[in-house]
């Protein structure tokens, strides 16, 4: 039981539908930037996009294929692990179901990789039926360096450090294995509505 | 640590993972820093310790049982208990009540640490130290700057805090105190400079990080390891400076907070 913050009264927003925001979030109309290190600056025409499995390449995309691929508008909630969440985000995207079809992928898990050295962990399962894509557009306009353009992952039901900024692939697992924060203690999973932001919760 | 091989991957000492409990934890001070600026220090018995630039969750709640929660870094030493220094935003909805009402004796409930790459340790620690600040970015350096002295570490360090004007400055006493003592002190004054100021006007730009920023050219170990913390624009341009000026990426810590809908 937790004892009451004296004097404290909080603001309620009446203007957000409280279903729509997890335990512990507020709402923001900003988009915040958190990342452990540089912007990195990748050319769209030196990019790539991999799958690969134990070191083996299953199949690479470079930018003019991917954005080749089938495209989808996708309007969607985030919520980031430091408490903000973000309503009606929409993003020009790839999904990630076409991706891993045209590799042939068959895992248990996938650990995403970045520029910068950034990783992630995510079970298959996730990344799979029209929940995750490669997103590339945001609000219209190309992705910001700093906000992970040219290219993230978007994984909108999980918290949004699992949405991997720079994204350059995905190494396909058998076994889970923790990437850069979740080594850090973040969770393993991270659902915003379980509150799952550290080990153990 | 094992795992699945990704080249040039970001890795570091895995931390333990157990539970972080909330636990209550007791105001036992709270200090005005500057005019929009408090240091709350607390009491929580169960608190395990931490390391220098982690954070940790604060937990309000109200009578009628709505809460808020928000994250804040950790001011205080390893070895210290856990302080916060909080900046006052004006549409924030803690902020205000942390740097207002909150007073001695008052609890709260927190859990934490957390966080364990923009963290500094002074054991083993050999690399120089190039701290950047701007505004209320200084606090987890803070806690840097004071284990190093706590520690009786010898790194030299440089401190490079941009701030609008030289009492928008938090802590200030205390860095001077570091000054002379392997610490090198630099203010970046953005908005507004006392009479007589000789110091740096404005943002922080190229050149002046060119002359404050280490040497690239010292090899092996000696190379130093920057830790920036402040608002995103700082952040990204302070990060873009010093990869221009030869740093890895990866000897760039960053910290950031996001834009005015932020704590």
């Amino acid at each position: 039981m937790s004892p009451v913050s004296r004097g404290f009264h909080g603001r309620r927003r009446d203007d957000v539908a409280p279903e729509r925001v997890p335990p512990g979030q507020y709402v923001t109309t900003d988009f915040p930037v958190l990342s452990a290190g540089p912007t990195p600056h990748v050319d769209t025409g030196q990019w790539t996009f991999s799958i690969r499995r134990a070191g083996s390449v299953l199949k690479t995309w470079t930018w003019q294929e991917m954005r080749a691929l089938p495209a989808e508008t996708v309007t969607t909630d985030i919520h980031c692990v430091t408490r903000w969440s973000k309503l009606d985000t929409r993003w020009e995207a790839v999904s990630m179901d076409t991706l891993l079809e045209q590799a042939g992928a068959e895992a248990a898990f996938v650990l995403a990789f970045s520029d910068g050295g950034y990783t992630t962990d995510l079970p298959i399962a996730d990344v799979t039926g029209g929940q995750a894509w490669l997103a590339y557009g945001y609000d219209g306009a190309p992705l910001e360096p700093e906000h992970g353009g040219p290219a993230r992952l978007l994984v909108p039901h999980l918290y949004f450090w699992k949405s991997a900024k720079w994204v350059r692939g995905l190494e396909l697992i058998d076994h889970d294995e923790p990437g850069f924060w979740e080594t850090y203690g973040y969770h393993m999973y991270g659902d915003p509505w379980r509150e799952q932001r550290y080990a153990g919760d | 640590m094992a795992g699945t091989k990704v080249r040039g991957r970001l890795s570091g000492p895995a931390l333990p993972r157990t539970t972080l409990s909330w636990q209550l934890a007791t105001v036992t001070a709270v200090r005005t820093e500057t005019a929009t600026v408090r240091t709350i220090e607390l009491n929580a018995a169960e608190w395990a310790g931490h390391r220098a630039g982690q954070h940790l969750d604060v937990r309000l709640t109200a009578e009628d049982g709505y809460r808020a929660e928000r994250s804040y870094s950790i001011a205080s030493a390893p070895g210290e208990p856990p302080a916060i220094t909080v900046q006052r935003l004006d549409d924030g909805e803690v902020s205000p009540y942390l740097t207002e009402e909150l007073r001695a004796g008052d609890e709260l409930e927190l859990r934490g640490p957390i966080g364990g790459y923009f963290v500094w340790d002074a054991a083993g620690a050999a690399s120089p130290l190039l701290l950047a600040a701007g505004g209320s970015g200084i606090v987890p350096l803070r806690s840097i700057l004071r284990h190093r002295e706590q520690a009786g570490a010898t790194v030299p360090v440089r401190l490079l805090y941009s701030v609008r004007s030289l009492p928008d400055v938090i802590y200030r006493d205390e860095i001077d105190g570091y000054d002379a003592d392997g610490v090198s002190v630099t203010y970046a004054l953005t908005r507004q400079q006392p009479a007589g100021w000789t110091g740096h006007r404005g943002r922080v730009d190229g050149a002046l990080l060119a002359d404050i920023a280490w040497p690239k050219s010292s090899p092996g170990d000696d190379e130093p390891v920057a830790y920036v913390c402040g608002p995103t624009a700082f952040v990204e341009s302070i990060a873009e400076h010093l990869t221009k000026l030869g740093y890895p990426p990866r000897r760039v810590k960053t910290e950031r907070f996001g834009g005015a809908g932020g704590p």
